[in-house]
């Protein structure tokens, strides 16, 4: 089952196999067509929507935007390995992600981290992927700077941004997704 | 002593009742400028650009007037580009945020004057994918701005035709570098590319001539359409001409952005009186001026610069770090950088050790992995950081730190080698005390409470 979102809402619900609905190509096609010089330019943005509508991307996404714009897949998977935002796993339904870099650091986002890990349940580290809850409602990983470093620590909730979260704050997040 | 910020870009970010609606921008004179621009003609316009001396303010501080002129679009046969960058990524830079998010439209006239001085008829504005809600801001405002008949075809019935399209990036630091960027816009991998011959004048998007430019100093074009060049330049002080935004982050009691002319502000006056001191009453230890790619400039610092006497004569001056003017030319002569305007502060309490592992494990993360000395040596600089930071480091490991550093900058494709090179020539040469007594106190618990964070 998946859930049909507007592009840009993301989030992380859904095996890859939903629906590829008239809606969904049109949007496919309206973003191609910004790019009247080189089809192949349009990869980055139907990763966006492939990923924001199925929550990740797995080889039907990369076999389905390979076709469209007559590209090899491995033209595609390499971007999908490249670029730091794009996933070839589901992650949790809300999946958080705080920033760790050195003005956010100075500004507790290590506690930050730690907190919600703990709210969450979580085990191991964390730096390199995510980590998913059992039952799938959360994930968390580090991610490096947001450019927001005055209102440190910063958190995004999906694709939800929020400033100063302290450890109380942290729990609020979490407990706003239950 | 209060100081008054000069707002010129952020003349209408958080005052009271401003939205970032068009009506609301045009009922502040918005897209007049656009009108007088496209009266004025592209070659007046560039000549304006020159004048105003303006630098770019993404990074490196580039004159945009040298930068438009190596393009004559009277003479160029293939299509001319112009891309603004909008990656926001250097660390401790948060200014080009707050124009997307709050006055947008500000962005798409200075674009759109730029792109109309340079015969430019396709342009893309190349967001970071975190900026979620600022890529559905601009994609509004982009909408409303050719409803009202300021972008597309015949725009103002001047027979000039332009398009604006947001390219979203995918959370990737390198996709900052221009020609990393280009790539990425092109739909590969972020690699930048090697220059020669690969200059974006030149060899840019779809080889084509590319313009890449900031978003402040894309912004900035307008005010100097406004203005004309000659009045902008004497905002600021000479080859530093302008308004700069600073933004402030770090252990001070209000961090924040903030806009004054260039160099009308020293890093004193910025962190003790605009950002009110260092929090909880401690005391300064360490600034990076720039963006975490500047070299560290440590308290109690003097710096040797060149000014003139009364009688004008160049002489030698010892400079404090407090009374380092914060413009280009000052923080060039201090041994780093004015960069993208980001200032991070550290107190006393800060263990540098600490804050230079968090700084290399980010330029390990964002490597791009194509040259050699840089993928390798940015990866051991952070593991070796990491085992100073964690209680086991040896005696030598400041030396080798030194050494790979040294062996990574000016031996790269892009300047990401010496932005990665930099924090570690610089933490280590002015606190190798701090990396030599963490290391003799190897195996004591390290503290939980880290902000190095490197996993
Ligand atoms: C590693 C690296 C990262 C960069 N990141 C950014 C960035 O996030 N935003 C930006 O405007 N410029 C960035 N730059 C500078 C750009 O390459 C380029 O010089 C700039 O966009 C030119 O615009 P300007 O002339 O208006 O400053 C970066 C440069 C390097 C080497
Ligand atoms: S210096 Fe580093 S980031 Fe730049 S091209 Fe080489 S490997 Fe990539
Ligand atoms: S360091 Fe966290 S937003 Fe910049």
């Amino acid at each position: 089952m998946s859930v049909p979102l507007q592009a840009g809402m993301e989030s992380c619900v859904g095996p890859e196999k939903g629906e590829l609905t008239p809606a969904f190509e049109s949007q496919a096609d309206e973003l191609i067509s910004r790019y009247p010089v080189s089809k192949r330019s349009a990869v980055l943005p139907l990763l966006h929507l492939w990923q924001e509508t199925f929550g990740y991307i797995g080889p039907r996404g990369v076999e389905w935007i390979a076709k469209k714009l007559s590209l090899q897949e491995i033209q595609v998977l390499e971007l999908v390995t490249f670029y730091p935002w794009f996933r070839q796993k589901p992650v949790g339904r809300f999946h958080f992600r705080v920033c760790r870099t050195l003005p956010c650091a100075l500004g507790g986002s290590g506690k930050t981290f730690a907190a919600l890990k703990k709210l969450m349940n979580l085990s191991s580290d964390g730096h390199e992927g995510a980590m998913i809850s059992e039952d799938g409602l959360f994930s968390l990983e580090y991610s490096e700077c947001l450019a927001s470093c005055g209102t440190a620590p910063v958190v995004l909730r999906n694709d939800e941004f929020y400033e100063k979260v302290d450890e109380k704050r942290a729990a609020d997040l979490v407990a706003g997704c239950r | 002593m209060a100081i008054t910020q000069h707002r010129l870009i952020f003349k209408h970010i958080d005052a009271p009742g401003y939205t970032r609606d068009i009506a609301c921008y045009r009922k502040h004179g918005g897209y007049e400028m656009l009108k007088k621009g496209l009266g004025m003609g592209g070659a007046a316009i560039r000549e304006e650009v020159k004048k105003s001396q303006l630098r770019g303010r993404g990074g490196a501080g580039f004159p945009t007037g040298t930068k438009w002129g190596f393009i004559d679009p009277s003479k160029v046969t293939k299509p001319i580009y112009l891309i603004c960058n909008a990656d926001e990524s250097e660390p401790g830079t948060f200014k080009d945020r707050q124009i997307i998010y709050k006055d947008p439209h500000q962005l798409i006239e200075g674009m759109i004057l730029s792109c109309f001085a340079n015969g430019v008829k396709l342009a893309y504005l190349y967001i970071r994918c975190e900026f979620t809600e600022g890529w559905r801001i601009l994609e509004t405002a982009l909408a409303e701005a050719k409803a009202a008949g300021f972008l597309g075809k015949d725009i103002l019935k001047s027979g000039y035709d332009l398009e604006i399209h947001v390219h979203r990036g995918a959370g990737a630091y390198i996709c900052g570098e221009e020609t990393g960027l280009i790539e990425s816009l092109e739909g590969k991998r972020a690699y930048p590319r090697i220059k020669p011959p690969y200059f974006p004048a030149v060899l840019g998007l779809y080889m084509c001539p590319t313009i890449v430019n900031n978003v402040e100093t894309l912004c900035n074009v307008r005010h100097i359409v406004e203005m004309g060049g000659d009045a902008y330049a004497k905002i600021g002080r000479p080859n530093n001409t302008g308004t700069r935004l600073l933004c402030v982050s770090g252990d001070v009691v209000r961090p924040g952005y903030y806009e004054f002319p260039c160099g009308a502000v020293t890093l004193g006056q910025l962190i003790y009186d605009v950002c009110g001191g260092i929090r909880n009453g401690r005391k300064l230890k360490a600034v990076i001026p720039g963006g975490s790619s500047a070299k560290v400039l440590r308290a109690g610092e003097t710096y040797k610069m060149k000014a003139k006497d009364i009688h004008g004569n160049t002489v030698d001056r010892e400079v404090r770090l407090e009374d380092l003017p914060m413009d280009f030319d000052s923080l060039a002569a201090a041994g780093s950088m004015a960069g993208s305007g980001g200032v991070i502060v550290m107190d006393d309490t800060r263990d540098m050790v600490e804050c230079l592992a968090n700084i290399s494990a980010f330029y390990a993360h964002e490597s791009c992995g194509q040259c050699t000395p840089c993928r390798e040596g940015v990866l051991w600089l952070k593991k070796i950081l990491a085992r100073i930071a964690e209680g086991h480091g040896k005696e030598d490991d400041p030396a080798l730190l030194r050494d790979v550093a040294d062996r990574i900058a000016g031996r790269t494709i892009c300047a990401f080698g010496e932005a990665a090179a930099w924090p570690v020539q610089s933490f280590i040469g002015k606190f190798k005390e701090e990396f030599q007594i963490r290391i003799r106190r190897n195996g004591t618990a390290a503290k939980t409470d880290t902000v190095s964070l490197t996993h």
